[in-house]
């Protein structure tokens, strides 16, 4: 459990960043948080022939409330931004995610932005960045930046659409409109581990607290977050009166998980059934105490 | 004042050095060594054709590369079979290196020695293996079906089989005393795989010094004494030119008592061959496909039984799984076989196993060594008798249970030490009464109904073992007091975090009467002690615990005779109190233990001033007889033994209360209670941290370890992001009570704890999950896919 040998490299500048990773191309790999980089490196199952380390590139320490949303930047920690009280308030959705990532010492190193670059279809914050409809903004040496939308940027198991060369400098989460809001459930088999099935869900609500809006992001069901659209399902009702048995079939029915040694297909369908239908109902809970709690400043 | 430890709940000494990252364990050590490496077989049954070296050759920093055919007499042997047994037929063990064929994945083909451990991977990466594919044998049921054989001479895969027979007082067999009774039940019970995993792995640091022609060897082992034999064999080195010391040693659990792995053998004969500091530290992938696993059994029960749901007749057939290899001969499921009896008066018994082998990582003892598999296995017969009669699970088992007034019970069987299987003492009726309003049996219907009202669905369960503690042969203690006044104590068996250094202190203390802090405490260090057996089977405290005890009375007698001649006094006047002895009621008359330690070793040379009182012109020896009287030594010390007639059986009752989510099929332990009985304590707190990290691992068979082989002998899960330990949050809080009943064995009246903890979770689990859903409870582990599966089925069947 040793790494081979590889060239490290420890930039200090963005621009630096940039220009060693287009000298490395393919051979290149980032090491930011190194929660998942360094096991897979000592496992020998990745042996990237440089290592760019972006742990001294401060420009990358960001963490930014504004335009509509949370944007965070590639060296800002899961600790970090689940500990923000501006980040809570502009988009709840991270701290409820990033408290069912792993243990506090894993969040205390690893980053939000390598989490979504690792692009685990059983990680929380790939589904929230999903159901958010957020988006990766990538960047390269003498190219500019590119941002691509959460449904574009998760392309299978462990990849996204970050190419040699290329890194991740932010995501933006954006906040959601009044009457609206978001939920997360999970089942693991361990405190802290990566969910058998859980569920990221957001619920917008009419003035008279009939849902408008739903949807779920689906985690390790598929081989990216699997966005299920509900609204209809929902049926613009107020959601005491939802069918919520039909919910939870529909979304059953609609997924096609794989079994592994922690779980069945069928209990992986019948439990993210049960967690989509959970979120929905908190989500659509906490959109309708929103609108009251408006009220009540109004 | 006396000074009264025996017994209290002294903080473990030990913690400051570990907790604070000073501990020294084997990584720890030797810097400056080579790094050794092993090239595995990355598949489960195959012969190898061909060993290609040729590119690693170029690797920067390689020292050498080893395959089978360099390997000299002796080292090239297969390994020791450690406990022979007539019933084992057909035992084989390991090459140290594989010869011809490999029959697990991770079996170590080729060693590698370099600079440093990643040149040593880097190599072995290098190294091609040609192999010819051989059928995997995988799962006990397909092995035991004997179409394809794990090895070519052991014919049905079968490695041993064994049959013991008790009958009943009416001298019917079990058989027939089964066909007779009331009412018959029979079924199947599946046990699943786990295994130690100590937080530190397995490792091995050999120095070779040339100049004294002599080895020392440090390993992270459970048996220091017994590598230091074999590696001295395998050398062909004399024993007193080879040293053992196990270092500190973050966990056991059983794995490492297993010797010489191939490393214990290979990584000492490189450093000699290469005059070089050589260290090996396995890494985590290396443990779970290289050392040895524990627990797979298939079992198939039948019951006879009256209407009150005594057990009239008892037929159990067990089919154990051990794997590629049988270093350690068959004391797992005979263990199974003899202690699933538990608590309990059976009618008549008989038993069958057949031990049999698999393309999978060899089985040894873990923590438990076959008793979670036979208290699963009783305590599941116990909940259908239940069942079956709609009576009390605790009025089932109360009615078997042995007596108080019937010990010595003799269960008429043949233990795992050899010797007779009889109960040396316990109150199980008292045992059971304390769970039961420790847990609060009795009000629990209520609470399950008043939770299922609000949709909550709640079970309990219960579990009760007797575990074989204490076994033989023999350990040793030494204890020497030097003329600072300090008590140095060593013992030849190991520690890897029991608490050894803190119990073994207690002991001393008590019965020389110093303070704790005068007393030292070495452990599994060949230098400083060479006869031992070692740590496991919960024996350190029964055998090192009295050893060192009547090691300590030698040394009291003699410094009472020291004593009484300085100061004029009656020996049987004489007592020790914080250091110093005493007349009895004359305060004034005493002296230091320290003095009586000087005094002990009659000097010609004084180095300090203490020591000129011992010194020939000093006018304190008597001139009619020698310095050194006719059967006494120079020196305040003392050397005893402590081998016992038998085990002593320590005994205990688990209870649990889980709760089961309907819709997601969790499991949560919402309370759990433990009555504990291991004799007289020694140091209460050490016991309850002994039986929480049992607990520990019990919930982690219970509900979250498996060995997950595939039909190919690929273990899937061989890392902790798979294989899945419990971590704090899924330990629930345990509630403790303890129940003494003295050993009669042993002069400290104790039984181990070792082991305890984990022994009936598995059956508790079941139990309670049985409770809270209704639906019969026949494999463990348990996990929330499983019980919805269970669920499915059971819904539509």
């Amino acid at each position: 459990m040793k790494p081979p040998a590889f060239d490290y490299h420890a930039p200090r500048g963005l621009g630096e960043a940039l220009e060693v990773l287009a000298g490395a191309g393919p051979h290149g790999k980032v090491l930011a948080g190194g929660q998942s980089l360094i096991p897979l490196l000592n496992m020998r199952l990745a042996s990237p022939s440089h290592l760019v380390d972006i742990n001294r590139v401060a420009e990358l320490d960001t963490l930014v409330v504004a335009d509509g949303g949370v944007r965070v930047g590639a060296l800002a920690r899961h600790a970090a931004v689940e500990r923000s009280s501006s980040v809570a308030r502009a988009q709840p959705l991270l701290r409820t995610a990033l408290k069912l990532v792993a243990h506090p010492v894993i969040r205390n190193r690893g980053t939000v932005i390598g989490s979504l670059v690792h692009a685990d279809p059983s990680a929380e914050l790939p589904a929230v960045l999903t159901v958010l409809s957020g988006s990766v903004r990538l960047a390269r040496h003498g190219g500019g930046e590119r941002d691509v939308p959460a449904g574009a940027f998760f392309t299978g198991p462990l990849e996204s659409a970050v190419e040699p060369g290329e890194l991740a400098v932010s995501a933006f989460f954006p906040s959601l409109p009044p009457r609206t809001g978001s939920a997360f459930c999970e089942v693991a088999r361990r405190h802290g581990d990566y969910a058998m099935a859980g569920a990221a869900a957001v619920v917008g609500l009419d003035e008279d607290l009939r849902i408008v809006s739903a949807k779920v992001a689906c985690v390790s069901v598929g081989p990216v977050p699997v966005l299920l659209e509900m609204s209809e399902v929902c049926a613009h009702r107020p959601a005491a009166s939802v069918d919520w048995a039909a919910v939870a079939a529909s979304v059953r029915e609609r997924i096609d998980p794989e079994g592994d040694i922690h779980a069945t297909a069928a209990y992986r369908r019948h439990l993210t059934g049960v967690l989509a239908e959970r979120a929905l109902r908190i989500a659509a809970q906490e959109a309708a105490g929103e609108q009251g709690r408006e009220g009540l400043d109004g | 004042m006396t000074t009264k430890l025996f017994g209290e709940p002294v903080q473990r000494r030990e913690d400051r050095r570990l907790i604070t990252g000073q501990g020294r364990y084997l990584d720890d050590l030797g810097q400056g060594a080579l790094a050794a490496a092993f090239v595995r077989s990355p598949h489960a049954h195959a012969r190898i054709r061909d060993i290609d070296v040729s590119a690693a050759l170029d690797v920067d920093g390689l020292v050498a590369i080893y395959t089978w055919e360099d390997l000299p007499e002796r080292v090239r042997d297969p390994l020791p079979l450690l406990i022979p047994h007539p019933a084992l037929t057909h035992g084989r063990t390991a090459y140290p290196l594989a010869r011809d064929v490999v029959r697990h994945v991770g079996e170590p083909v080729v060693m590698v020695v370099a600079r440093d451990r990643y040149l040593a991977e880097d190599a072995a990466g290098l190294i091609e293996v040609g192999y010819e594919f051989l059928k995997p044998v995988v799962g006990i049921e397909e092995a035991a079906n004997g179409v394809h054989l794990v090895h070519e001479d052991v014919p049905g895969n079968v490695g041993a089989h064994l049959v013991q027979e008790v009958p009943s007082a009416q001298g019917l067999g079990a058989r027939e005393a089964i066909d007779a009774a009331p009412h018959v039940l029979s079924f199947r019970l599946d046990f699943e795989r786990s295994a130690s995993m100590p937080l530190e792995g397995r490792g091995v640091y050999a120095r070779w010094d040339a100049d004294d022609a002599s080895l020392r060897v440090y390993s992270s082992t459970q048996t220091s004494t017994s590598v230091r034999m074999a590696i001295a064999a395998k050398l062909a080195l004399p024993l007193p030119s080879v040293e053992v010391i196990a270092p500190d040693v973050g966990g056991g659990f059983g794995v490492k008592i297993v010797h010489p792995w191939p490393e214990e053998v290979l990584v000492p004969w490189a450093a000699m061959l290469l005059g070089r500091e050589v260290k090996w530290t396995e890494d985590r992938r290396e443990h779970f496909i290289s050392s040895a696993h524990e627990r797979g059994q298939v079992q198939h029960v039948r019951v006879g039984f009256d209407g009150e749901g005594r057990v009239l007749g008892l037929d159990v057939t067990i089919l154990h799984d051990h794997g590629a290899y049988t270093p350690y001969g068959i004391i797992v499921p005979i263990i199974t076989a003899t202690q699933l009896l538990g608590p309990y008066r059976i009618g008549a018994y008989r038993v069958e196993f057949s031990s049999i082998y698999t393309n999978t990582v060899q089985v040894t003892p873990y923590r438990g060594a076959g008793r979670p598999q036979g208290v699963f296995c009783m305590e599941r017969t116990m909940d259908r008798i239940a069942a079956h009669l709609g009576l009390d699970r605790t009025a089932v088992r109360a009615a078997n249970f042995i007596q108080p007034g019937e010990f010595p019970y003799d269960q008429g069987l043949i233990f795992q030490d050899g010797r007779p299987l009889i109960y040396d003492s316990g109150d199980y009726p008292e045992s059971l009464r304390m769970l039961k309003e420790l847990i609060g049996w009795d009000g629990f219907p209520a609470m399950k109904a008043e939770a299922a009202e609000r949709g909550r669905r709640l079970g309990i369960g219960i579990g009760c073992y007797v575990e074989g503690t204490g076994v033989g042969p023999y350990e040793g203690g030494h204890v020497q007091v030097t003329s600072d006044g300090r008590v140095h104590v060593s013992t030849g068996l190991t520690s890897q975090g029991q608490g050894h250094e803190t119990v073994f202190a207690q002991i001393a203390a008590t019965e020389l009467g110093v303070p704790l802090e005068k007393v030292s405490v070495v452990t599994g260090d060949t230098r400083r002690f060479g006869y031992a057996v070692g740590t496991f089977a919960s024996r350190a405290a029964v055998m090192s615990g009295n050893a060192i005890a009547l090691a300590c009375r030698k040394v009291r007698d003699k410094a009472l005779r020291i004593a009484a001649e300085a100061l004029e006094a009656d020996p049987r006047d004489l007592e020790i109190e914080d250091g110093v002895v005493r007349v009895a009621g004359h305060p004034g008359a005493s002296i230091p233990l320290a003095t009586v330690a000087v005094l002990s070793n009659p000097l010609r040379y004084a180095f300090d001033e203490e020591a000129q009182r011992a010194t020939q012109f000093s006018g304190a020896a008597s001139m009619d007889r020698p310095p050194v009287q006719e059967g006494e030594e120079p020196g305040l010390e003392g050397r005893d033994y402590y081998s016992p007639i038998r085990s002593t059986f320590a005994s205990g009752m688990h209870a649990a209360i889980v709760e089961t989510d309907p819709d997601t099929a969790e499991i949560h332990i919402l309370r759990y209670a433990v009555v504990h009985d291991c004799g007289r304590l020694i140091n209460p707190m050490i016991v309850e941290g002994q039986i929480h990290g049992g607990v520990a691992q019990g919930v982690g068979g219970a509900l979250y370890e498996r060995m997950v082989y595939d039909a190919h002998g690929q273990l899937l899960n061989a890392s902790f992001m798979d294989f899945l330990m419990p971590y704090a949050t899924e330990v629930p809080f345990i509630e403790t009570a303890h129940l003494e009943t003295p050993s009669p064995l042993n002069p400290l009246g104790i039984k181990g704890a070792g082991e305890a903890g984990v022994i009936p979770v598995s059956a508790v689990i079941a139990s309670a999950i049985e409770d809270a859903e209704g639906i019969t409870i026949e494999r463990m582990p348990i996990s929330p896919s499983e019980l919805h599966e269970l669920r499915s089925r059971t819904a539509s069947p």
